[in-house]
């Protein structure tokens, strides 16, 4: 329904557009449930319609943007659209042409659209009530569908539709002693929710364990999919858009200039075939299934917009405005889930690591905190919780000659970041076995 | 949208419930960019809709959508009295309007010239001016920009009590940045990181200094290309205001936040350190420390009269010769702990509920000039500029870094320094502050990112903070 009354709007604006000029119109939209836990009960709980439409008019290679909230209302968001066009049109003349404006001229419409199998929402707050029973339990639900579309003048068409659910929660002990987890995908399943709620109750139990403070220094650490996926989240950040590399700025400006290595285990590529994300961008390019990013330790490609595509002649990616990545793949290794005790030996189990930043950018080296559930391990036996611990590593060290190996299986994470809106990135990541991984504080 | 139509639709439908909220926002943004002297596509947003908010039975819920037809309103009220019968019986608290006060009133940012009268050309014509100021035509200026970002933020208010309440708040967030790069070396420096933010209309941009900054960018980011790495080791530390705005953002603000110390956010943006039996009783700081919630202060970031559940905001001490006094939690936390807070219920946009938020947290000024300052350190250092950060949980274990810094040697400013960083620990870290600068010392800064909540919100806050000086810090630089 969505995807016609957009189609029907370009179709309106279209006709108000005046001799020279161009439209591109993007769809970005959401019906969202949000429904946020504390102590087991509820926090808040409401619901959220938003359907924006960004409004780009082009004339003489001019272009500028708008983005404006619909209501759903046909007769009132037209009249938005012809209002926002005027404006544009009266803003245009006072811009110089962009010399880095590029669109896609080779119109590929496509259509991506998921069913709809998520449960009522009576169902599913239920299901968490039951499910949760006495644990102290926190966190949120956001579910319902994402909307995103495409519609340019040459004629092409995109939409991309899904119904997704994610239950993002941590269940805790006391203090800051929690084990955090994650439900989330397109069809619900109580036994799902029920068994991760299991292995939550046993992981608090190791939690119940006396506190262990560990001294500053280097310790060999596994980090669970979870905590690796806080490292790429750094990463993502500026390290792999063409425009941060090609001025330097990227954090892996000395792996791009070929000046350092990673470990030949680490393969990493955007993949949107793999991924949630859709596969069009702003301008109208498609992204390819895959661009590799690192092989074999060695930097591979970088993420291309349409803008640094026409600034540094190179073709686009499909990446948006920042060129980060939506759906990270790191392969994995041989390391098998089993044996994950057994390798780290005398070390720390690092369920999740927190707020990471670069404290030195050149040498891509890392700052952050372990958080939840986070274990002393000696003899290959889990000892008990270790209490909060700063490091300070660099990525050439941690991915490089430190590491010792990745598990055999790569997790599917789905971003439960709802900035602005619900996101549609995603993650797959292998857990990693690190040597010598550096604590400060 | 007239709200009065909504209200209209709504009366009728809401007799039978508790209490009701009609919260109505519009969100104009424009964004102006000036790349490697190219003007970039400007960027305009105007985002308008309303949540409502019902209590039921001891149940709240929302629902925010942009229809204003008289169904879209209709939708919206039985959504949102649903979702508070969902809850019923199973919500954290009571949710109830006893302890509201009906309030009215407005509240408009102080404007001498609104954005709105400055020709875009005009605008565009400054950005590309210190564009070139800014790189000189120095091929080791690898990148650098000039930009400026409006919000304006329109709100009225209006629940059941008789609350009915307009607030506008004009934003102005400019911002220059350069990369340089040379011999297998990049620095990079910026205006103040992402923290000069004022409300205000284009005049703040003088009282910001945004036009003169271009050129002391240039060179500094030319002195740090070439200096050494920040030297390792426990000395005084003397931060400027534009690095203090995230000490106190990161380790008074955010620990005080009574949600956090509620739990609310033990998922997400993590809990507190602060217990509330430390209400009253702890020393937080050292003697000079004095910290306030500040909502009237003129051009700061995040000034208002009332939050967005209508409470009255008033200038009130959190913190006073270093003892903790009270927290930053609004009507509904300060019910829920007992608590004493402010009015910092606040929410980024119509389709976010309140919750607690800093707004404007400042640091109060002390007798001390930079100069008295510098001249009493023995072995130190004065960083300037936010570009790293991260805490943990708690809100304790900190590490912060700068983009700029000269060490302090006998009393006199010594070389400048590249990649300094610092660390240290919240509940010891304050108590080692030795000096806080004077009025002439401090600046107006703040954010439009502070993330939190679930569902996520970025919002906006200020910081007004002096120089200060703190003894005993770890210290360190980069690698190499």
């Amino acid at each position: 329904m969505k995807k016609a009354y957009f189609y029907e709007l370009m179709d309106k604006a279209e006709q108000r557009l005046q001799k020279g000029e161009e439209l591109i119109l993007a769809f970005h939209g959401e019906d969202s449930d949000f429904c946020r836990f504390n102590q087991g009960k509820v926090r808040q709980i409401g619901k959220v319609h938003h359907d924006r439409l960004l409004v780009r008019l082009v004339k003489d290679n001019r272009h500028a943007l708008y983005e404006l909230t619909l209501t759903g209302q046909m007769a009132e968001d037209i009249t938005r659209v012809a209002s926002t066009l005027s404006s544009l049109r009266a803003m245009i003349p006072h811009l110089p042409a962009d010399p880095y404006l590029i669109q896609n001229r080779e119109p590929t419409s496509s259509e991506r659209v998921e069913s709809n199998r998520l449960p009522s929402i009576e169902q599913w707050t239920e299901a968490v009530r039951h499910e949760v029973g006495d644990l102290d339990f926190v966190g949120i639900q956001a579910a319902g569908g994402m909307y995103r579309g495409f519609a340019n003048t040459l004629g092409q068409r995109n939409w991309y539709e899904n119904y997704s659910f994610n239950l993002d929660w941590s269940v805790y002990h006391e203090t800051d002693k929690a084990v955090k987890d994650n439900y989330a995908g397109f069809s619900w399943d109580n036994q799902s929710l029920k068994g991760k709620l299991q292995n939550c109750r046993e992981q608090l139990e190791h939690l119940k364990k006396p506190s262990i403070t560990i001294k500053p220094g280097a310790y060999r650490v596994y980090l669970t999919p979870m905590a690796m996926a806080e490292v790429m989240s750094l990463l993502e950040w500026r390290a792999f858009g063409l425009k941060s590399q090609r001025t330097k700025s990227s954090p892996l400006r000395r792996l791009v200039e070929g000046k350092q290595v990673l470990s030949p285990m680490i393969h990493l590529s955007e993949d949107v075939s793999g991924g949630m994300a859709p596969d069009f961008d702003e301008f109208g390019f498609t992204k390819p299934d895959a661009v590799s990013l690192i092989a074999g330790g060695r930097h591979q490609g970088a993420l291309v917009s349409a803008r640094s595509s026409r600034e540094y002649q190179l073709p686009p990616t499909g990446a948006h405005e920042g060129e980060s990545p939506e759906s990270l793949y790191l392969q994995p290794g041989a390391l098998k889930p089993n044996s994950i005790l057994r390798e780290l030996g005398d070390g720390l189990y690092i369920s999740n690591l927190w707020y990471m930043n670069f404290s030195d950018p050149e040498t891509c080296r890392m700052t952050g905190m372990t958080r939840f559930a986070s274990f002393w391990v000696q003899n290959s036996q889990i000892q008990g919780p270790v209490n909060v611990m700063r490091f300070d590593e660099s990525l050439y060290r941690m991915l490089g000659d430190n590491l010792l190996g990745l598990t055999d299986r790569s997790d599917m994470l789905l971003s439960s970041s709802t900035y602005d809106s619900r996101s549609t990135h995603s993650m797959r990541l292998p857990g990693a076995l690190i040597d010598r991984f550096a604590f400060t504080l | 949208m007239q709200v009065s139509d909504a209200l209209a639709v709504l009366r009728p439908l809401a007799a039978d419930v508790d209490f009701f909220e009609l919260r109505w926002m519009r969100r104009s943004h424009e964004q102006l960019i000036v790349r490697q002297d190219v003007v970039e596509p400007p960027r305009l947003i105007e985002d308008a809709g309303f949540m409502l908010t019902v209590y039921q039975g001891g149940a709240a819920g929302y629902a925010a959508t942009a229809d204003t037809s008289r169904t879209g309103v209709e939708q919206a009220f039985q959504t949102a009295k649903r979702r508070a019968e969902l809850s019923r019986g199973w919500s954290v608290t009571h949710y109830s309007a006893d302890h509201l006060q009906k309030q009215t009133g407005r509240f408009r940012s102080p404007i001498q010239k609104p954005w709105e009268k400055v020709p875009l050309r005009d605008k565009i014509d400054l950005l590309r001016e210190l564009c070139r100021d800014l790189k000189k035509d120095d091929a080791r200026f690898v990148d650098h920009q000039a930009q400026l970002h409006l919000r304006r933020w329109d709100m009225r208010l209006v629940n059941s009590l008789g609350t009915d309440i307009e607030q506008t708040f004009d934003m102005v967030n400019p911002n220059l940045s350069v990369t340089v790069h040379d011999k297998g070396v990049t620095e990079m420096r910026s205006m103040n990181g992402q923290a000069a933010c004022r409300q205000g209309g284009f005049e703040v941009l003088d009282d910001m200094g945004y036009r003169d900054a271009a050129h002391k960018i240039h060179e500094e980011a030319l002195e740090l290309l070439y200096a050494e790495n920040c030297p390792t080791g426990l000395m005084d530390l003397l931060i400027a205001p534009d690095q203090m705005i995230l000490q106190i953002h990161e380790s008074i603000g955010h620990p005080l936040e009574i949600d956090r110390i509620l739990g609310d956010e033990r998922n997400y943006a993590g809990t507190s350190f602060v217990r509330p039996d430390m209400f009253g009783h702890y020393q937080y700081g050292s003697e000079h420390l004095n910290v306030t919630f500040d909502p009237h202060r003129d051009q700061e970031f995040a000034s208002y009269h009332f939050d967005d559940v209508g409470t009255r905001a008033e200038k009130t001490f959190l913190i006073q010769k270093g003892l903790l006094l009270a927290g930053l939690g609004g009507q509904l936390s300060q019910q829920r702990s007992g608590l004493p807070g402010v009015a910092n219920a606040r929410s980024v946009s119509w389709n976010r509920p309140a919750i607690d938020r800093m707004a404007n947290l400042n640091i109060e000024p002390g007798p001390h000039s930079l100069n008295d300052m510098i001249a009493g350190v023995e072995r130190g250092i004065h960083m300037q500029t936010n570009c790293s950060w991260s805490i943990d949980d708690s809100r304790n274990k900190f590490q912060f870094g700068c983009e700029y810094a000269r060490l302090i040697e006998k009393g006199q400013l010594g070389r400048v320094v590249r990649k300094p960083n610092y660390r240290g620990i919240s509940a010891s870290f304050w108590r080692n502050l030795t000096k806080v600068g004077n009025a002439g010392t401090s600046d107006i800064l703040g954010t439009a990112y502070c993330g939190k909540g679930e569902p996520n919100q970025a919002i906006t806050v200020g910081h007004a903070s002096p120089a200060c000086l703190f003894s005993a810090v770890e210290v360190f630089g980069g690698e190499g």
